[in-house]
């Protein structure tokens, strides 16, 4: 029966050559920038589900900037205890970064003594004892340092320190090896004594860290070269309160210091903040997927109207001669469906010729070929959604229309 | 014969107000699109210093004694960046260091805030003709003599005290007093050119070379005096001795510009830049010494890729959208003009000419075109204060610029009239006798 009535559809379509091949070529440029578009749209939100591991809900960091680095040592007692004091406060550490705050100790790191296999660049997370638990770190294999490695810094970090590393680092550094007991080279040597389920750097998706979890966790001494950044543990629900009376305490506790309003935040707040600009490219992106598939859609029911009112004449000869509506109805239906087929099977290679483009110049993975599946059901509906008025006016076309003038 | 065409036009629209609504619309959501990322990629990928950039250059000496002979570093270590500015080759020069600097305003009540600060050499402000509102920059003398005084950007003086003339008043930056010696008018170069740095380290995510320029410029002499221990390297090749403190370490953290009026003393500049890297890797100071770069102001900008990956692909987008708009404008127009097909024939029937009907029609598409641009203009302007409310750092200044207020219309008009054009070319070949036929 179908295939009955696609033989007149593809023969009048013949006649309005042009305006289909519009049509078709409007859709297969819908459908090349709706699957680029959303996959572009997954990409952000995949990067704002980062798992940073730790836990985000409890943290809070305070952040002091100008103060002499001489007297970094008594700024940070004074600091920790004015921290330790404030009632809700759960662990007051020292550390260099938290996730979603600034990069603070990043550098190019090799897997020989004689740097000839570099290993990438990765970020350095000093922190005082006590960290890994404030933090929140879960370990997969290893331990953690003993309270007797947090050794005092250097110029960049402890001499030859023992680190814990993620477990993306270790499968990076160590494809299927056990990374325990393993060593790697920047400056110093550093030892691996522990493996980290998760551990995101500062500044995700930033940077060239080619992984936003090449994080290494390195146990430090508080003095001249580390200071500055506190990291703060309280109950979730008591956070926010925790982080006010915090900021007042250590404008009291270090009034020669300069409080960073900006990063002295919740983390959850710093992670809001840092995924902002996503934010607002995906809510873009999304729009424009609205607005695209509105577009297509209006162009849809225009030409089609038009056609239908165009053909009003020989509707009427076709249900004069024994066509129901349903027969109207379904032919109008079967032109646009072959329209859009047309337009999606040219918009496939129009999508991966885009695509292909996009990874050339911005660095992207491969559009997944479950898009394009996904992308042409969504043009097949949005089409029969857009013709179906103009056709239900042309299925009511009642047959004595034939005997009246065009 | 155009006033008639235009009446004609008028009187077709109005019989059919839906559909010349679609089309108008349609044109007008996807100039507003393309215009809208269009203005904001000629402000971010425009020249900052129109008139002058030409002879502005960026040398870069491969100074790594460890050199892979890969790219240079995008800056210089201490040393050689100082000998190539006290050599004075160039017609001018001047050093670039940024750090962040605690300031005290000692007259005022302001609490102290740490602000990013640029150090630099007295030439700064006569190359990149810094304008200014109150006193001037300092001389080279000062530089030579390390004295205590800065300039401050009209944002800080607003800030601090209130716009007045400030010159002469004093500010404390890192417990040390420095005596204002200008105060800069309003000025916002796009992008901030002469921090432009690692932008193909940065994966696109170059929004921040669009920031204001610093609040406070010292000489570079005297800042290395007052912020000792605050310096923050671009790389180093292996551990600085003393963090934050640069001069002699193996590290490149400063950049060097300088202005060449000529394209000899271009040539003989770069003779200069590699007879000064084979000489100094004859000392043995560095690998490679004929690994230099000199890029123009603009070159530079272009290496670095400065407009942010998310602008180009909105431009994309937005003109992907313009071209489907298109596709719509052109079947609707299709659909409009040969439904007059009886009308054509009767016209070309009493003697207009395949001619006269082809400009009549292109003419109605035009005048669709003029009303969609006019709702263009107004989505631009409604896109471009969404963008000013973007978080990104180059939303204050995003405006729309008189070129660019044209290029809405040429653009809309443009694009209407291309749309016409096969639709006009069809009704214009209708055969006369074949509708007539049907009447």
């Amino acid at each position: 029966m179908t295939m009955v009535q696609v033989q007149p559809v593809l023969a009048a379509l013949r006649k309005h050559r042009i305006a289909t091949v519009l049509i078709a070529l409007e859709i297969a440029l819908a459908c090349a920038v709706l699957c680029n578009a959303c996959f572009l749209i997954m990409q952000r939100v995949q990067a704002m589900h980062i798992v940073s591991g730790v836990d985000e809900d409890a943290l809070g960091t305070i952040k002091l900037d100008g103060f002499d680095p001489q007297q970094a040592t008594d700024l940070n007692a004074r600091v920790l205890s004015a921290l330790r004091g404030i009632a809700g406060v759960r662990a007051a550490t020292v550390v260099n970064a938290v996730p979603f705050s600034q990069h603070a100790g990043r550098a190019g790191v090799f897997l020989d003594a004689d740097k000839a296999q570099f290993g990438g660049v990765v970020e350095f997370y000093l922190a005082s004892p006590g960290s890994a638990e404030a933090f929140g770190l879960h370990l997969v294999a290893g331990r953690f340092p003993a309270q007797e490695e947090y050794a005092r810094v250097g110029t960049f970090v402890p001499k030859d320190p023992p680190v814990v590393i993620t477990r993306a680092l270790a499968e990076h550094f160590w494809p299927g090896e056990n990374p325990l007991g393993k060593t790697f080279w920047s400056g110093d040597t550093f030892r691996v004594i522990g493996v980290l389920d998760h551990l995101a750097v500062p500044e995700p998706g930033g940077g060239e860290a080619k992984d936003p979890d090449w994080s290494v966790y390195v146990p430090a001494q508080p003095g001249p070269q580390f200071a500055g950044r506190y990291l703060i543990r309280a109950d979730p629900a008591d956070l926010p309160g925790v982080m006010a009376r915090a900021r007042q305490a250590v404008r009291k506790a270090a009034p020669e210091a300069v409080l960073d309003q900006v990063q002295s935040r919740t983390i959850p707040e710093l992670r809001h903040s840092y995924f902002l600009t996503s934010r607002v490219m995906a809510g873009l992106l999304a729009g424009v997927v609205v607005a695209l598939l509105g577009t297509t859609a209006l162009g849809i029911v225009g030409l089609a109207s038009f056609w239908v009112a165009q053909r009003r004449k020989q509707i009427g000869v076709r249900r004069a001669l024994g066509a129901t509506s349903g027969d109207i109805l379904r032919y109008f239906q079967i032109e646009n469906f072959l329209i859009v087929t047309i337009g999606i099977a040219l918009g496939m290679a129009l999508a991966f010729g885009i695509n292909a483009g996009l990874m050339k110049f911005y660095e992207l993975p491969r559009l997944p070929a479950w898009y394009l599946p996904v992308g042409a059901v969504t043009l097949w509906v949005l089409g029969q959604l857009a013709v179906l008025a103009p056709a239900l006016r042309a299925a009511a076309v009642p047959p004595v229309a034939a005997m009246r003038s065009a | 014969m155009l006033g008639y065409y235009l009446e004609l036009a008028l009187r077709h629209m109005r019989r059919n107000p839906m559909l010349t609504g679609l089309m108008a619309l349609a044109i007008a959501v996807g100039i507003g699109a393309s215009m809208t990322t269009l203005t904001v990629m000629h402000l971010l990928a425009g020249d900052p210093l129109p008139g002058r950039s030409q002879h502005l250059y960026y040398p870069q000496i491969d100074v790594s004694p460890e050199s892979k002979g890969r790219e240079p570093y995008d800056v210089l270590d201490y040393r050689t960046a100082v000998d190539l500015w006290s050599s004075r080759k160039a017609d001018r020069q001047a050093l670039i260091v940024n750090s962040p600097v605690k300031l005290e305003a000692p007259e005022t009540t302001l609490p102290p805030l740490m602000l990013p600060m640029l150090s630099t050499t007295a030439d700064f402000f006569p190359m990149f003709d810094v304008p200014f509102r109150y006193g001037r920059g300092w001389s080279a003398d000062d530089d030579e003599a390390r004295s205590r005084v800065a300039v401050i950007s009209s944002d800080l003086n607003e800030k601090i005290f209130a716009g007045a003339n400030s010159v002469g008043r004093t500010l404390r930056l890192r417990g040390k007093d420095v005596r204002i010696v200008g105060v800069l008018a309003p000025w916002r170069p796009s992008p901030l050119f002469y921090n432009v740095r690692g932008g193909r380290f940065s994966n696109g995510d170059t929004a921040d070379f669009y920031s204001k320029p610093e609040d406070v410029i010292t000489p570079l002499s005297s800042a290395l005096e007052i912020n000792d221990g605050n310096f923050q390297q671009f790389t180093c090749w292996s551990m600085p001795p003393t963090p934050g403190h640069l001069q002699n370490s193996p590290c490149v953290w400063v950049a060097l510009w300088v202005q060449l009026d000529s394209a000899e003393k271009v040539t003989a500049y770069r003779r200069y830049l590699d007879d000064y890297a084979a000489q100094q890797q004859a000392l043995g100071r560095i690998k490679l010494g004929n690994n230099n770069r000199m890029r123009s102001l603009m070159e530079w900008l272009d290496f670095n890729g400065v407009v942010p990956n998310d602008v180009k692909l909105q431009t994309l987008l937005a003109f992907a959208f313009l071209v489907i708009c298109l596709c719509n404008v052109v079947g609707l127009l299709l659909a409009k003009f040969l439904r007059r097909g009886g009308e054509i024939g009767l016209r070309r029937a009493l003697g207009a000419t395949r001619r006269t009907v082809f400009a009549q029609y292109l003419v109605e598409a035009g005048v669709i075109g003029v009303v969609g641009g006019v709702g263009g203009l107004l989505l631009t302007l409604l896109g471009l204060a969404l963008v000013r409310r973007q978080p990104v750092p180059y939303a204050d200044f995003i405006h729309l610029d008189v070129s660019m207020f044209l290029t809405t219309f040429a653009l809309s008009v443009g694009v209407s009239l291309l749309a016409g054009l096969l639709p006009a070319l069809r009704a214009s070949l209708v055969e006369p006798a074949l509708q007539l036929k049907v009447i």
